[in-house]
């Protein structure tokens, strides 16, 4: 810990975080802007969540950093031994262990407690962004409430497609007010957003921008009366702890097209092979 | 129905030294064609703009009347509510439909855009009328799903007028919805808007330099120069025995056909 305040930012900004934090918190799904300061990591690899990490974060702490589901990924190591270094909290890999949760890209497969925080790393905050270039537009539409353009995006795709062609960053309606962007986690997370028991905070470093579900807020995805929002899954099982409920991530496994199914979520994962061994291959 | 759905009042608007409009009073009753006439810079446009509440005048009111029959000034509306009103009861056809239009968008989508902003939520329902509209605008509907950047310029005007009467509005502001078209796609366009506007009773403002328009869709006429009304009164009154000297001037310099 010695020639760092604890956990790297100093007083005075993290203190600015947490009032953006307390601001995105009582009105859930708004994006808040913020200060964001340079971190020491680049862009696109959670400067966002590590600064909203590193304002919450107290020394009793317990935190688990996750990358696409995995705990052993250089973005997860990296992080994860900067907090071990500069706040000297405990760290884990195991989910239930947690208090705050840095996540990339994956919501844990275990439900979330309600003493448990999960912090989100985000890219683009603005869900609107790719169908109005214009900041000062999208920023009039969300004051209004005027989301029908998202639903021209959904129309476009099932006129095309035959179905809701958006695999991860699912556009959501928390609490019927706002719309928001999930960051990138697939489309089979954003259920679980819904009602969690946990407090889920966004922090998107390059944007500028933090926002939060609150606990037991409803979050639901935007889709038609007669194309509801559907699950996508794999259609297999782990190869290793043959669970079918998981998000399953495919690894190719030799040059001769060999290729295994494995759950995204290392943890939950290992937790599964423990509880019953020998059970799968 | 004797009550007005939109009045302007004593509208003024200055750009500095310039008069946009001059102390401009109108009245526009439900389902009548109202067509403002001027040259270039006579503030037509700018008096189209305060209107329908895009810009706000230096002086006077607009009052709008909504279905309901309560009266609102449209410069002290709330914002959400403006907006609600150009997305259901109003209409805005540009000069040109890019502007209007979302081109990377199909057709159906952009026809359903002002449904779902409604709060439409049912696909099959959306697509279906989306496909009654392109065949009311004489667009194939096999159509529906290509882009507007495949259309001609006729279709892609007519292609703007689906997706602006989609919502059934009762008032519609047009500006200069022929102009940069041709002679022939023009007669076609101005036919298939009198068949609209006649059919669904709409409520048209029309600005417009091409007298011929005028007295094709419009039922009356406002002459405007300089931001002042010169003559007001019915089409065919105003264009025959015109009595405002600027008037007998614009019609004379009309090429007879």
């Amino acid at each position: 810990m010695n020639g760092y305040n604890f956990a790297y930012l100093d007083e005075p900004t993290k203190r600015m975080i947490r009032r953006a934090i307390l601001k995105a918190v009582s009105i859930p799904g708004h994006q808040v802007p913020f200060g964001a300061r340079e971190m020491p990591l680049p862009y696109g690899w959670g400067t966002g969540g590590i600064q909203v990490t590193a304002a919450i974060l107290g020394p009793e702490d317990v935190l688990k950093v996750i990358d696409q589901g995995a705990d052993d990924t250089t973005n997860a190591v990296s992080i994860r031994r900067f907090f071990a270094r500069t706040a000297g909290v405990e760290t884990t890999t195991h989910t239930a262990e947690a208090s705050v949760i840095q996540t990339r890209h994956r919501i844990p497969e275990m439900p979330l407690r309600a003493d448990q925080i999960l912090v989100y790393q985000v890219p683009l905050p603005e869900p609107l962004a790719k169908l109005e270039p214009s900041r000062a537009e999208t920023r009039q539409m969300h004051a209004l409430a005027d989301y029908g353009l998202m639903h021209v995006k959904l129309y476009e795709d099932i006129a095309r497609f035959g179905h809701v062609a958006i695999s991860y960053d699912y556009p959501v309606m928390v609490n019927g007010r706002y719309l928001m962007s999930p960051s990138p986690i697939p489309a089979f997370d954003t259920p679980k957003m819904n009602r969690m028991a946990a407090l889920q905070l966004f922090g998107a470093g390059r944007e500028k921008r933090i926002y939060a579900v609150p606990p037991f807020t409803t979050v639901r995805p935007l889709d038609f009366e007669d194309h509801p929002f559907k699950l996508v899954r794999a259609p297999h099982a782990c190869t290793l702890c043959g669970a079918r409920d998981s998000y399953l991530d495919e690894v190719v496994t030799d040059d001769r097209g060999g290729r295994i199914f494995v759950c995204s979520d290392t943890d939950y994962c290992e937790g599964r092979r423990d509880a019953a061994p020998g059970e799968a291959a | 129905m004797t009550v007005p759905l939109l009045e302007a009042h004593e509208l003024d608007l200055r750009f500095g030294a310039i008069r946009a409009l001059d102390r401009v009073n109108l009245s526009l009753w439900p389902g009548e064609v109202l067509a403002i006439v001027g040259e270039s810079g006579s503030g037509k446009s700018s008096l189209l703009h305060v209107l329908s509440g895009q810009g706000a005048p230096d002086a006077g009111r607009v009052l709008y009347r909504d279905p309901a029959g309560a009266q609102h000034d449209v410069h002290a509306m709330p914002a959400p509510h403006l907006r609600a009103l150009h997305r259901s009861d109003w209409g805005f056809v540009h000069q040109n439909p890019r502007d209007a239009l979302r081109m990377t968008v199909s057709a159906g989508g952009n026809v359903g855009e002002r449904l779902m902003a409604q709060g439409a939520r049912h696909y099959g329902d959306i697509r279906e009328i989306a496909t009654d509209w392109l065949r009311q605008v004489e667009i194939d509907p096999s159509r529906i799903d290509d882009l507007p950047r495949t259309f001609s310029g006729g279709m892609l005007q007519r292609l703007q007028i689906a997706r602006t009467l989609a919502t059934h509005p009762r008032l519609v502001f047009m500006d200069e919805p022929t102009g940069g078209l041709d002679v022939s796609v023009q007669a076609r366009l101005l036919d298939l808007i009198r068949s609209l506007v006649s059919r669904l009773g709409l409520a048209v403002l029309l600005v417009t330099h091409d007298i011929a328009v005028a007295r094709l869709l419009a039922g009356r006429i406002i002459v405007m120069r300089r931001g002042q009304v010169v003559e007001t009164g019915l089409t065919d009154q105003v264009l025959d025995d015109p009595q405002h000297p600027y008037t007998q001037l614009l019609v004379s310099s009309v090429l007879q056909a």
